[in-house]
């Protein structure tokens, strides 16, 4: 347990610091980047000379990025995410809005890539060389090929207008009503195509990672050992190959977190899925610098957390894991 | 019904149909309406401001126009090109120093209060005037509205202002918010920009961020037996494929605002129960237009002007740009116009032997590897069109030996780079007719305007005489000598080409033939719907 604490505590300080970088980085490159708040409003609207000068005003836009840089970190540290320029509203509220979607889409794709990918690899693995590990090999890397955003549109024409199926986007029916179970199983029916299409762009990498695990583990001592004393050849698989291949695995799981955050920025826009990633495509349009800030803190700090919570199993699956730092 | 189908090639044989259909009346097909139903219609934006009093811009008005109402809506068969809406009635002084409204009797608004004389002059006087986009140059003279009576709204101007122009502003400058509920507070931050109150035929009743938009039946509505429909819900699709997918998939039963891109038209005409629609934008007619950096020498001389627009081949950029969708342009108001265009304008074929004259004669000749000069090309970025036809441009300048490096920007960096920071030579824009010149069209030549201001003359150009006749026409009250004056100011402007206009075009709507009373307006995607119904 005090391996768990140790790591935990080191982690939680390295991260303050990660997010202040996060922070500046991601103010100075929208900074950089021209045309201001107001420019990308005013180009759907037009407007005077007077009026450009009142909006600056109003949004804070006329002070210098150092103040308002400086303004913003001070609000950050009373927990102030500040208040957006797009939706005139809290941006705390924005994001609270969309994160539990984005948390549902990206969790639901996690684990039918894991899950799926793994149990295949385990598949493939089991006899490398054959028949169905080239098969799977083959097809996991072909669907890696895939830009993730004509696989949904794809799936969009076959599932959705073809055949009728599932909805062709959002995240529930518009004003249904429907509450508990019902709404439940509406989500479900509509998160389909986009859990789908998300996480089968990344199934391949959870296959092959197992699979070539398994191709190492095969050849090592205890496998011929395990052989030599009898055992079954499944649970030679289950219980000793695949079980020693997992570990990289697991590894993999936090470090995929951030991609699947990247990848659910062009899956949410094709399926219409109101969630975090196309929030931040708004914000970079619309050069909503604080709202942009506040969607790039909550990312950060969920990768932040899946990893730490990655390796905090790490260190039960694996004894040698963090043996360094509770000596240190 | 109204609408009329079409197939691609059927535009393409008779381009002019959508050039003629403003004279075109309104083909009754004897069915009557149902009352009832949900009609779901796509969305692609979420405008930061619903308040169409505050912003008056197509984006805005496709939501909020059903909510809220202007005193009149543009008309196909209406005097002026206008029927009535919370006004009755409009006169305009011979001294054009005042106009009086008669307005409709018995309105109310959302929350059950009445309409009065007074929430028009708090419009006019604390909105319009000093807030809204367009507003702030229309009513710059309007100095107090008088209310003599709970119907009766007396705007006085400060200077003579033509009744043409306000008269022409109505249905785009005059919605009508109520005073009750922005008299207190800063009107910009009141909650009420968000969730409309209005004397509309629909009620605002929810936004979900990032999903729909839903608005509910107003049982209260002043028009007999309306509106048909029991809810309109906009559906937010960002994707630009969503919307077809959608309407084929039968979740949605109209895409307006041409949702569907062009390419997908000529597909989706032929899926059955849905219809392409090219009627019912012809108040709301977007100009490409090659916007021009006169501070570049090569530029400023005449003929290099000329030299561009001899290059240009429209009749291909109409056929291929907008596979069809679109006309020719001949100069700064479009040929759908009804009031204004003229066709007596120089005119610019597409010669590149005679550019190229023009060229050499301007004494930039070709160098070694065949180049005159080279120049910045700024295509905007907000449609698809806009920016095919910046590759287009590249090409047609490569042929005259302009060698033009594109640069693309997304809106907001665009904005900055050409209408602030003034890095171009060439743009090329879409800007928006407005019905009269003096809204927003003017701007686009006239010299003296502030860095900074979009959509106006930034490319440094200015011209004494063209000047004059703007200021001219801007207080000339006869309505057939103000007409004279913007003919006049037409021929100017194709002359000395301050900037080239190439090709005009409108929007498309997608509808499922279940959708009756589609495109009867001129504005009809951003007029009240108070009259659409669907099928069971």
């Amino acid at each position: 347990m005090t391996r768990a604490l140790l790591l935990l505590r080191r982690r939680l300080v390295g991260s303050v610091f990660v997010l202040l970088i996060v922070v500046i980085g991601t103010f100075l490159l929208l900074e950089a980047a021209p045309g201001d708040a107001v420019d990308a409003y005013i180009a759907s609207t037009g407007g005077d000379a007077g009026m450009i000068e009142l909006l600056r005003h109003r949004w804070g836009l006329d002070q210098s990025a150092l103040t308002r840089l400086a303004n913003y970190l001070w609000a950050l540290l009373h927990l102030d995410l500040g208040q957006s320029v797009t939706f005139s509203r809290p941006i705390r509220d924005v994001i609270l809005e969309r994160l539990p979607n984005t948390l549902l889409l990206m969790g639901s794709a996690t684990a039918l890539s894991f899950g799926l990918g793994s149990a295949l690899g385990i598949y493939a693995g089991a006899r490398p060389g054959s028949f169905r590990d080239r098969f799977l090999s083959i097809g996991s890397l072909a669907l890696y090929a895939v830009p993730g955003f004509w696989l949904g549109l794809v799936m969009i024409i076959i599932f959705a207008v073809d055949l009728r199926w599932f909805p062709i986007g959002g995240i529930e029916s518009i004003a249904s009503g429907k509450t508990g179970l019902d709404r439940a199983a509406d989500i479900a029916r509509h998160l389909v195509l986009p859990v789908r299409a998300l996480g089968f762009i990344y199934l391949a990498l959870y296959l092959r990672m197992m699979r070539a695990g398994m191709a190492e583990v095969w050849r090592q001592d205890f496998v011929l050992a395990a052989r030599a004393k009898g055992l079954s050849r499944r649970r030679i698989v289950l219980a000793h190959v695949a079980r020693n291949a997992l570990l990289p695995l697991v590894t993999m799981l936090g470090l995929q977190s951030a991609q699947m955050l990247g990848g659910s920025v062009v899956i949410e826009s094709v399926f219409s899925v109101p969630g975090l990633g196309r929030l931040a495509q708004e914000a970079v349009a619309a050069r909503d610098t604080p709202l942009l800030l506040g969607i790039i803190l909550v990312s950060a700090v969920l990768v932040i957390v899946i990893n730490l919570l990655v390796d905090i199993v790490y260190a039960f699956l694996d004894p040698r894991v963090g043996a360094s730092e509770a000596g240190a | 019904m109204s609408e009329i189908t079409i197939s691609r090639r059927t535009v393409l044989a008779g381009s002019a149909l959508l050039l003629g259909s403003t004279a075109l009346p309104t083909i009754g097909w004897a069915q009557s309406p149902k009352k009832g139903g949900r009609l779901v219609v796509a969305a692609d934006s979420e405008p930061r401001n619903l308040n169409p009093a505050i912003v008056a811009s197509n984006g805005v008005f496709f939501i909020s126009s059903k909510i809220v109402e202007p005193l009149a809506e543009a008309s196909f068969e209406g005097k002026d090109g206008l029927d009535p809406r919370l006004a009755t009635s409009w006169e305009g002084a011979a001294d054009g120093l005042s106009v009086t409204f008669k307005l409709r009797e018995g309105v109310k608004w959302h929350d059950g209060k009445p309409f009065t004389s007074a929430d028009v002059a708090f419009s006019a006087l604390q909105i319009w005037k000093p807030l809204q986009n367009l507003g702030r140059t229309v009513f710059k003279d309007l100095e107090a509205v008088d209310t003599p009576d709970e119907l009766t709204a007396v705007f006085k101007f400060a200077k003579p202002t033509p009744f043409q122009l306000i008269r022409n502003a109505l249905p785009a400058l005059s919605s009508v918010v109520p005073k009750h509920v922005y008299e207190t507070g800063k009107i910009e931050e009141n909650p009420a920009n968000n969730a409309p109150v209005g004397t509309g035929p629909f009620k605002f009743a929810e936004h979900k961020s990032g999903e729909y938009y839903r608005l509910e039946k107003n049982a209260d509505y002043w028009g007999k037996d309306q509106p048909y429909l029991d809810e309109i819900i906009y559906q937010v699709l960002p994707d630009r494929t969503s919307a077809a997918s959608a309407l084929e998939a039968e979740e949605i039963q109209l895409a307006a605002f041409s949702a569907v891109p062009l390419a997908d038209l000529d597909r989706i005409s032929k899926v059955p129960g849905l219809k392409v629609i090219t009627k019912g934008y012809e108040g709301l007619t977007y100009q490409l237009v090659v916007e021009i950096n006169h501070r570049r020498k090569e530029l400023a001389d005449l003929k290099v002007r000329q030299a561009i627009a001899h290059a240009i081949d429209k009749d291909f950029v109409v056929k291929t740009v907008f596979l069809g969708y679109a006309a020719t342009a001949t100069g700064p108001v479009p040929k759908n116009d009804p009031q204004f265009y003229t066709a007596d304008v120089p005119t610019y074929t597409f010669d590149v032997a005679k550019a190229n004259a023009l060229l050499d004669e301007a004494g930039y000749s070709r160098g070694d590897d065949g180049k005159r000069f080279s120049l910045k090309l700024l295509p905007a970025p907000y449609f698809n069109e806009t920016k095919q036809f910046g590759d287009y441009l590249r090409q047609a300048l490569a042929a005259i030996g302009i060698d033009a490096q594109l640069v693309n920007n997304d809106s907001a960096a665009h904005i900055k780079a050409v209408y602030t920071d003034h890095a171009f030579d060439l743009a090329v824009g879409p800007p928006v007719f407005r019905g009269d010149p003096a809204i927003s069209t003017t701007i686009l030549v006239q010299s003296g305007i502030p860095d900074g201001v979009p959509f106006s003359n930034q490319g440094g150009y200015k011209n004494d005489e063209l000047d004059a006749l703007i200021a001219k026409a801007s207080e000339t009250l006869d309505p057939a000598a103000r007409t004279e004056l913007y003919k006049e100011f037409q021929k100017k402007v194709a002359a000395d080409l301050p900037l080239i206009n190439v090709a005009e075009w409108s929007f498309i709507s997608v509808a499922r033939d279940t959708v009756g009373n589609v495109a009867n307006n001129p504005r009809w995607a951003v007029s009240n719907w108070a009259d659409t119904w669907l099928e069971a």
